[in-house]
This record gives structure tokens, C-alpha cells and sequence, in this order.
């Protein structure tokens, strides 16, 4: 399985990559919930954003910040299975992250990690998720459509405004290579609706909203 | 990035290794490993870039550059550098994250100092 685009080994790129904004449905309905409640813990699984930390402290909320895209990158967890295929090793992966007790987060802001996670770790990851989110808890999530292509730009999320996201191109150094060979994640898979209800099946309920950028925005209560 | 003038900082060189309880009042700079707790209670630390910090803090401010991991307590304000990476909970009034820090760990900001959360 290729976990980086093939087309952004690029070295000499802008020093900052372009940002771009999208309204968020999903980011709005939290929100509401944000604006409510007070002391409410957040969990954000993207790369450590001052925008998102700025936004949920300062509206005295608690912000707990895990880039688990990256996690998944560590050479340790590549193990080979019973075929000799190599794969990640979900076990070992869950025992160093979202290390939390059970029912701490009342919310958990995914973003786009299950399109671009391996596969052997999607299901486990979300599991764990279920078990970290309080009964009622929010968690946000993005799906690309089928119109999205392999080479679909891996984004991370700024929060910026109530239902206002920054998305600025993610790049990764590859294990093994110097910080200045940046590739961009390559999206894994493409989730079918059927799919993506299977894999929230524990959770209470499910909301899908359509974005005209190729992109559906999930929102489950647990 | 700011380098420490004589007389304005305790200064831990980056070839220094030190395992144990630091704590003093005075600013202190580190740019060498430390292991164990560090206390500065009305003083200010900064970890250089070639510091390696594995210390729960307790300080006034706090500027990263390097690398640390534990529980980061700080009355006023805790600032990230771009090639921070931090790996534990931060508990502060004001927080200044640069792009490209790195932090894994839950970010508490207290509105006034000694109130500590649950």
C-alpha cells in the first residue's frame, strides 16, 4: 500500500503552502454545542493547529491535541501478517495512542484521518474513539466522495470562525528521509455511504452533509 | 532565535546532562538534557533548540525551541517555537504556537492563576 503521493515529492515548493477556507456544516452543529457548555473537553486528531487550540480555549474549553495521521507513520508498527503482507500493527498502535479514559471527550474532531489512515488501523481507531467519547458526544469527520482522485490533496483544518475552516495541504517527511522530502499523504480509499454507516454501527446516530468540494462532512453522537 | 547574554540566564550548555530536581529564581536556559522536575516558580525557562527537556515544569513563562515532555505548569504564558515538540499537558493563562510546533498533549488555559482544573 503507497501511503504518499507519487506526484508531491517536491522540494523547492512555496515555503508556506496555500490555505484555503470551506464552510462547515458539522463545524457549525458543534459549535452550538461549544457555545452552550462550558469546560467541554475537545479532542483534535490533526496536526497541532494554534488556530484550533486559539478557538476552543478561548472560549474556556479544554483541547487535547494527538496528530495520529503521523503516529501512523512510526517504521515500529510495521509488522508483516500471516500472509506476509506488510501491514500496520493496530494492537501496538492503540497501546501508544488515544491513550484516554473511557468517556472523557464531548467531542472529537476526526477530520479527514480515516480517508488517509491505513487500512488495518480505520476500524480499531474508530472503535477506540467510541469508547473515549462521553454518551452524547460529538465527533466530526471527512469523507472525499467518489469524484475525488488518488492524488486528492491530504488538507489539515483550522478552525477560524464558528463554521469557518482553513485547509492548508499536509506534508509529511517520510520515515527515514530529511525533513526537506515532504510528500503529501495519498488518500486510501474512497468510502462508499454504506461503508461509512458500518463503521460508525455503535454509534447512537449519524448526519451526512454534502460540500460541493468533493468532500461529505460526518457528524455522529455517540 | 534568541541566544542567552551572560548575567540574564542560568545557562545549561547543550553537552550538559543533568537527572535529578532543578529549581532556583532565576531565569534558566536550557540547551542541554535534563531529566527529572524542574521548578522555577516566579522565573522563566527556555529550552533551546538543542535542549532535550524529560521534566514536569513548573515556571512564570516558558519558550520552547527543542524537545520536552511532561506536564508543563505555567502562571503567565507558554510559547511554542516552530521547532518545538512538546509531549505532555500544558496548563497556562496564554498560549503562542508557531507553525510547524509539534504538540501532543491536552492544552488548559487558566483565567487566573492558582485555579487549577479537575
Amino acid at each position: 500500500m503507497k501511503f504518499f503521493r507519487s506526484s508531491s515529492n517536491q522540494t523547492a515548493g512555496p515555503a508556506t503552502p496555500q490555505k484555503l477556507t470551506r464552510r462547515s456544516s458539522g463545524m457549525g452543529e458543534i459549535s452550538r454545542l461549544l457555545n452552550c457548555e462550558d469546560g467541554l473537553c475537545v479532542l483534535d486528531l490533526g496536526s497541532t493547529s494554534a488556530s484550533n487550540i486559539r478557538f476552543f480555549t478561548g472560549k474556556g474549553h479544554k483541547i487535547y491535541s494527538e496528530d495520529l495521521l503521523w503516529s501512523s507513520l512510526d517504521p515500529a508498527l510495521r509488522i508483516q501478517d500471516s500472509a506476509g503482507k506488510p501491514v500496520l500493527d493496530s494492537k501496538k498502535f492503540l497501546e501508544e495512542n488515544l491513550v484516554y479514559e473511557n468517556a472523557q471527550f464531548d467531542v472529537v474532531l476526526c477530520w479527514n484521518l480515516p480517508d488517509y489512515l491505513e487500512e488495518n488501523l480505520v476500524k480499531p481507531t474508530i472503535d477506540r474513539l467510541w469508547s473515549v467519547l462521553k454518551p452524547g458526544g460529538f465527533l466530526l469527520t471527512f469523507f472525499h466522495t467518489r469524484d475525488a482522485g488518488p492524488d486528492s490533496i491530504c488538507y489539515r483544518y483550522h478552525v477560524t470562525g464558528t463554521d469557518m475552516l482553513e485547509m492548508q495541504e499536509v506534508k509529511f517527511a517520510p520515515p527515514g528521509h530529511s525533513a526537506t522530502e515532504k510528500k503529501s499523504p495519498r488518500l486510501q480509499r474512497v468510502f462508499a455511504n454504506r461503508h461509512i454507516e458500518n463503521l460508525f454501527h455503535d454509534f447512537a446516530s449519524i448526519k451526512f452533509f454534502l460540500a460541493r468540494d468533493a468532500i461529505r462532512e460526518v457528524l455522529v453522537v455517540r | 532565535m534568541e541566544t542567552p547574554q551572560t548575567g540574564e540566564f542560568a545557562l545549561i550548555g547543550k553537552s550538559v546532562v543533568i537527572k535529578g530536581e532543578l529549581s532556583g529564581s532565576e531565569d534558566l536556559y536550557v540547551d542541554g538534557h535534563v531529566e527529572g522536575k524542574i521548578e522555577l516558580r516566579n522565573n522563566s525557562l527556555t529550552v533551546g533548540p538543542n535542549g532535550n527537556v524529560k521534566a514536569n515544569v513548573s515556571a512564570k513563562a516558558i519558550v520552547i525551541q527543542g524537545k520536552l515532555e511532561g506536564t508543563v505548569n505555567v502562571s503567565d504564558r507558554v510559547e511554542l517555537r516552530k521547532t518545538a515538540v512538546v509531549t505532555g499537558d500544558v496548563t497556562a493563562q496564554r498560549i503562542a504556537i508557531e507553525e510547524g510546533a509539534f504538540l501532543r498533549g491536552k492544552v488548559d488555559i487558566q483565567k487566573e492563576p492558582g485555579k487549577a482544573s479537575a
